[in-house]
């Protein structure tokens, strides 16, 4: 194991962890935001079976472990990247995953959004999607980043277990060198740098989300 | 012209329907200034809202310059809402925006050019006193500051209508007058009319032409403020004019035992001749005053007064007869325990 091999093994984790988070992203947070806006009291209030279909949706996808989920979106994975091992086959899993979860912190993020707010937007004539991306998103932006973060550093260390299914990157060297080489050493070097990419991601996220928030301007 | 016509609204709550209002009728003319007071839960809130429609009627109508509120689309009804505009007790800025971009706001949900619009809110910012605040951001503004940026934010939309829910009580008495003055000011100036909900009293006799009291989800009382204060008919007017049921709050258990007390009521008695000194000059004697909670309207006197009597009971006698005496005067006996 060389320093390029480390170094091109933190980059397939990095591209692997910001790719699945981006994706899980763009799928959770039009979801988070209709658990909260699709309320009986929201802004854009949905049928309540419809409601209760997604939050049942959300929950089952949350509860399959991440090894069994892997190989349970095999057939969307072939469908969507034309095969189901190595690294780029990963993202599909891993976003399966982590959208959910996604989903429900956007939830939470957006329900902590003083309701006085909402209702000085709809009393000054705002469309439910102006007060969506104008008022509900923007206010809560701080949490979100902060939110986002939380993700982020979920999905990293569950891209390290897609090592399993052929995927790279550190996980996959600490699997398959450290593990079933019984090499320790490479074990613990694939761990130290997997903590210290949650530390940079972490110590970064809190940094913008606390930057962001005028709240806290004095 | 806002009237407001045989208005109506039930909460469906779980254990039961609540009714918040019940057939409310008011008429609001126009430029002035309109005082709607009520004790906490007499449904002064509930009421606001039906006005913009925030929350809907169950029954009766909401009828603006000749447009009944509740028969209008959504569309139409978000339009109408930019001449209705709002005021908060909690100010309900966006705290992630700074004052001119909170001012710009709803001029952005309007579709005005971002140029024209902040070039608005900028004569905004000079018209409520805070030119310097414009890339302030509200956590760094006192409350006083913040209702300010939330009236201009009102104004944004040259609205025909500001309803004001509570916008002073979350304030301290010295910024509730510098806000009220400054809400009286754009109502003479832009000949906006305003509706001012709140439960205090001082409110409306420093701002408002005409008053309705509401209590339990009715209209009990409503007129021009002077007459409404100077001849509180309803239990609930009263209770409004003069505070703690108009008996000066005292601990009686604080009296000494064979202390001669009495309960003077004023209601509406003149206040160009003083009761206490004219005892002393007519009839040569002497009251002590224990408490008082009184107040002046237009030169009537409301509210009570406690005062200990000379020990003699003669003089005491001769003191409540001539007190009971006077018009607008009435005196009770007060036992200790």
């Amino acid at each position: 194991m060389s320093i390029a091999d480390y170094g091109f093994a933190i980059w397939e984790t990095f591209y692997v962890t910001a790719l699945s988070t981006a994706f899980a992203l763009v799928l959770g947070l039009p979801l988070g935001v209709l658990l909260v806006a699709g309320d009986k009291d929201g802004v854009l209030p949905l049928p309540s079976w419809l409601m209760h279909i997604l939050n049942i949706v959300i929950n089952i996808l949350r509860s399959v472990p991440f090894l069994i989920l892997m190989i349970c979106v095999f057939p969307l994975t072939r469908a969507i990247v034309g095969t189901t091992v190595g690294t780029k086959a990963t993202i599909v899993p891993l976003v399966v995953a982590a959208f959910p979860f996604v989903a429900r912190l956007v939830e939470t993020s957006l329900r902590e959004l003083d309701e006085g707010v909402v209702e000085a937007a709809q009393s000054m004539g705002a469309t439910p999607f102006q007060i969506i991306t104008k008022v509900m998103i923007p206010e809560c932006l701080p949490g979100l980043i902060s939110s986002m973060t939380t993700a982020l550093t979920t999905i990293l260390g569950y891209s390290a277990m897609s090592g399993v299914i052929g995927g790279g990157g550190l996980g996959k060297i600490a699997l398959s060198y450290g593990y079933y080489r019984y090499q320790t050493d490479i074990m613990i070097v694939c761990v130290v740098l997997l903590v210290l990419m949650v530390q940079v991601f972490q110590s970064v996220g809190t940094w913008w989300a606390n930057k962001s928030d005028k709240r806290l301007r004095k | 012209m806002i009237e407001i016509k045989h208005l109506s609204k039930t909460f469906q709550m779980k254990d039961g329907a609540v009714n918040a209002l019940h057939d409310i009728n008011l008429t609001i003319p126009d430029g002035s200034i309109y005082g709607i007071i009520g004790m906490s839960g007499a449904g002064k809130s509930t009421l606001v809202r039906c006005i913009n429609l925030l929350e809907r009627p169950t029954e009766g109508s909401v009828v603006i310059d000749g447009t009944a509120m509740e028969t209008l689309s959504a569309a139409q009804l978000r339009e109408r809402r930019r001449d209705i505009t709002m005021i908060f007790q909690q100010f309900n800025l966006l705290m992630q925006r700074s004052c001119l971009k909170n001012i710009c706001f709803p001029m952005e949900l309007a579709g005005v050019k971002k140029a024209d619009a902040e070039k608005r809110a900028k004569e905004l910012l000079d018209v409520v006193g805070l030119p310097d605040k414009a890339n302030a951001y509200p956590a760094q503004l006192s409350g006083g500051q913040k209702q300010r940026i939330a009236i201009a934010r009102a104004l944004a939309t040259d609205p025909k209508v500001l309803l004001c829910d509570e916008a002073t009580s979350a304030l301290d008495p010295n910024t509730t007058h510098a806000i009220l003055t400054l809400i009286k000011d754009i109502n003479k100036k832009l000949g906006i009319t305003v509706v001012v909900i709140t439960h205090q009293m001082s409110v409306v006799e420093e701002i408002c032409d005409q008053v309705a009291i509401l209590d339990g989800g009715v209209v009990v009382e409503q007129g021009a403020v002077a007459e409404i204060f100077s001849n509180p008919k309803t239990a609930a007017a009263k209770r409004l004019v003069a505070p703690n049921g108009g008996s000066a709050a005292r601990d009686l258990s604080s009296f000494a035992p064979d202390d001669h007390v009495v309960r003077v009521t004023f209601n509406g008695s003149s206040t160009a001749k003083p009761l206490v000194a004219s005892l002393a000059a007519e009839k040569g004697i002497l009251v002590s005053v224990l408490s008082a909670d009184t107040r002046d309207l237009n030169g009537q006197c409301y509210g009570s007064m406690l005062l200990k009597l000379p020990a003699d009971v003669e003089q005491a006698k001769q003191a409540a007869a001539y007190m009971r005496g006077q018009p607008g005067v009435t005196v009770e006996e007060v036992t200790g325990e």
